[in-house]
């Protein structure tokens, strides 16, 4: 059992803060740390690791602290997010050295490369590699000495659909082996796949921590915003509010638009081009005003 | 203290094929350098140490000391592949130390044993001139490597203050101001010579004492410093 504990930690660089008094328990399973580009998921993974200090809070790993402790490495795997992993190796030659490191051998590394399935090109230099080739490389690197905590920062970027599965599959695997995972990535149909718990961060503040289908839930059942655009606006805001799935309705005359806030999604998208075709309106734009990210992550904020 | 795979690691780093060329420019320059000058004008002590003490001890070791002292840490630091380094129950300082032997060692080989074939080639070690730059070379490699270490431990433009320092201050400061002599490896590294080849064909600014505790001083100051400053690296993000 390792539990990693993230206590009123925050980070600041000159004035910019980036990540702002979170505390967090990170155990035993796949746990997805899901926010926005510039949330400060990086931030924290470094400090998780070790390779920052934070300005206040404690990081520990079962009890022990992460920062300036080289021991603590014994039990963390890393796969950092960044590509420059000494090129001039072959990825034999890098995951053995990884290995030699920890003070371990041959087998050790021809372990961790049969667990990613990189034995058939590990004898090309990772110069040649492609980027989902790297990455499992780097995850070999990581599992070399058998880590029970294991973090991964992005793990899933670049990398194609087929190498994405295969990633997915082994850290679930993992994860049901009864070791710590914990992946940061920014793209909620990834976390939806692979993690069951899941930690938002947003704008460096810790944003909602859970079971991902209640927070699924948060994000699909908030009020979604829409610009409409039709042959005769003012005869299909008033029959779309007659319904409840509809909440308000206001007439762009700037746009020559409506601006429609619905608060059941589901029902709302249904009862839309139902409407237009009893009422003989012709719909010429439905495009949704705050689907970013962004949006959808501030509302977590805010709930 | 040292640690065979980082070494390795190292070694492969700094000799990969771009860099090892570039080492290898200035060695042999100096070779093509003494065989002209032997060959136009003939064997001459007092020119074989004008050619050896103005440019290889001046210029070569230096800048030799740049490329291995920085190179064997700064790019790793500046590309972030270190972190597998750092990742592992390895001590900070154990890293640095041993990237100073490999430092070390190249610095020597490509500056140390050229000095000495073009002393040969030169003068034929005539009055120990050979040897002593050659000690010279040897000596100053240890230091120059601890400081360029360092430098690429602490900044992301280590190779143009190395390089500024090398040129700049011992090139020409210590050929121009008195004060600046003092407070050279090349200074430092001439008095050891001076006491090898006698004589006053080498001479130094400083005494063999202070120039002794000097060297060993900056050495031991620079790597124990880069090994704290390794410790508290901070491996910035993207973001």
């Amino acid at each position: 059992m390792t539990t990693l504990s993230i206590d009123h930690v925050s980070r600041w660089f000159g004035n910019v803060v980036a990540v702002n008094d979170i505390t967090m328990t990170i155990g035993p399973g796949v746990t997805g740390l899901l926010g926005p580009n510039g949330a400060g998921k990086s931030t924290l993974i470094n400090m998780m690791g070790g390779f920052l200090a934070p300005s206040t809070g404690t990081v520990t790993l079962d009890g022990q602290p992460v920062w300036r402790n080289e021991e603590i490495y014994r039990h963390i795997g890393i796969v950092p997010e960044r590509e420059a992993m000494y090129d001039f190796l072959t990825g034999r030659e890098f995951v053995v050295a990884n290995a030699e490191l920890h003070g371990l051998g041959d087998k050790a590394a021809r372990r961790a490369l049969a667990t990613v399935e990189m034995e058939y090109a590990q004898d090309r230099k990772i110069s040649t590699y492609s980027k989902g080739m790297r990455q499992r490389v780097k995850m070999a690197s990581a599992l070399v000495h058998d880590p029970s905590l294991l973090l991964l920062d992005e793990p899933f970027n670049g990398m194609d659909p087929r190498q994405r599965m295969q990633l997915m599959e082994l850290l679930r695997r993992m994860g049901d082996e009864g070791r710590t995972v914990l992946f940061s990535s920014h793209i909620l149909e990834e976390v939806e796949q692979l993690a069951r718990h899941i930690e938002v961060v947003v704008a460096g503040r810790h944003a909602a921590s859970g079971d991902f289908r209640r927070i699924r839930r948060l994000m699909t059942d908030r009020p979604h915003r829409y610009l409409v655009r039709s042959s005769d606006d003012r005869a299909l805001a008033a029959a779309l509010i007659a319904d409840p799935s509809t909440a308000g309705i206001e007439v762009d005359h700037a746009e020559g638009a409506l601006r429609v806030q619905a608060v059941d999604f589901g029902r709302f998208t249904a009862l839309l081009p139902k409407v237009a075709r009893d009422h003989g309106i012709r719909l010429l734009t439905v495009s949704p005003s705050d689907e970013s990210l962004e949006s959808v992550f501030s509302y977590l904020v805010a709930a | 203290m040292y640690d065979p795979t980082v070494a390795r690691l190292t070694y492969r780093a700094l000799l990969g094929r771009r860099r090892a060329l570039i080492l290898g420019a200035l060695p042999l320059l100096l070779i093509v350098i003494s065989v002209a000058v032997r060959a136009l004008a003939g064997a001459d002590d007092q020119t074989a140490a004008d050619v050896l003490g103005g440019f290889a001890l001046a210029t070569m070791v230096p800048i030799i000391g740049v490329i291995a002292g920085t190179g064997a840490i700064g790019p790793e630091i500046d590309d972030g592949s270190v972190v597998y380094l750092l990742s592992k129950p390895l001590k900070r300082p154990a890293i640095i130390f041993t990237k100073l032997i490999v430092a070390v060692a190249v610095t020597m080989v490509f500056s140390a044993v050229p000095t000495m074939i073009a002393g040969l080639i030169l003068n034929g070690n005539g009055q120990q001139i050979a040897v002593a730059y050659t000690v010279a070379a040897l000596v100053s490699s240890i230091a120059y490597s601890a400081l360029f270490l360092l430098l690429g431990t602490v900044s992301r433009h280590a190779v143009v203050f190395g390089l500024v320092y090398a040129l700049v201050w011992e090139a020409l400061f210590g050929s121009l101001v008195p004060g600046a002599r003092t407070l050279s490896v090349q200074q430092w590294s001439l008095a050891v010579a001076h006491k090898v080849a006698g004589g006053d064909l080498v001479t130094s600014e400083v005494g063999l004492t202070t120039a002794t505790v000097l060297l060993v001083a900056v050495t031991v100051l620079a790597t124990w410093y880069a090994g704290q400053k390794l410790r508290s690296l901070t491996l910035a993000g993207e973001e």
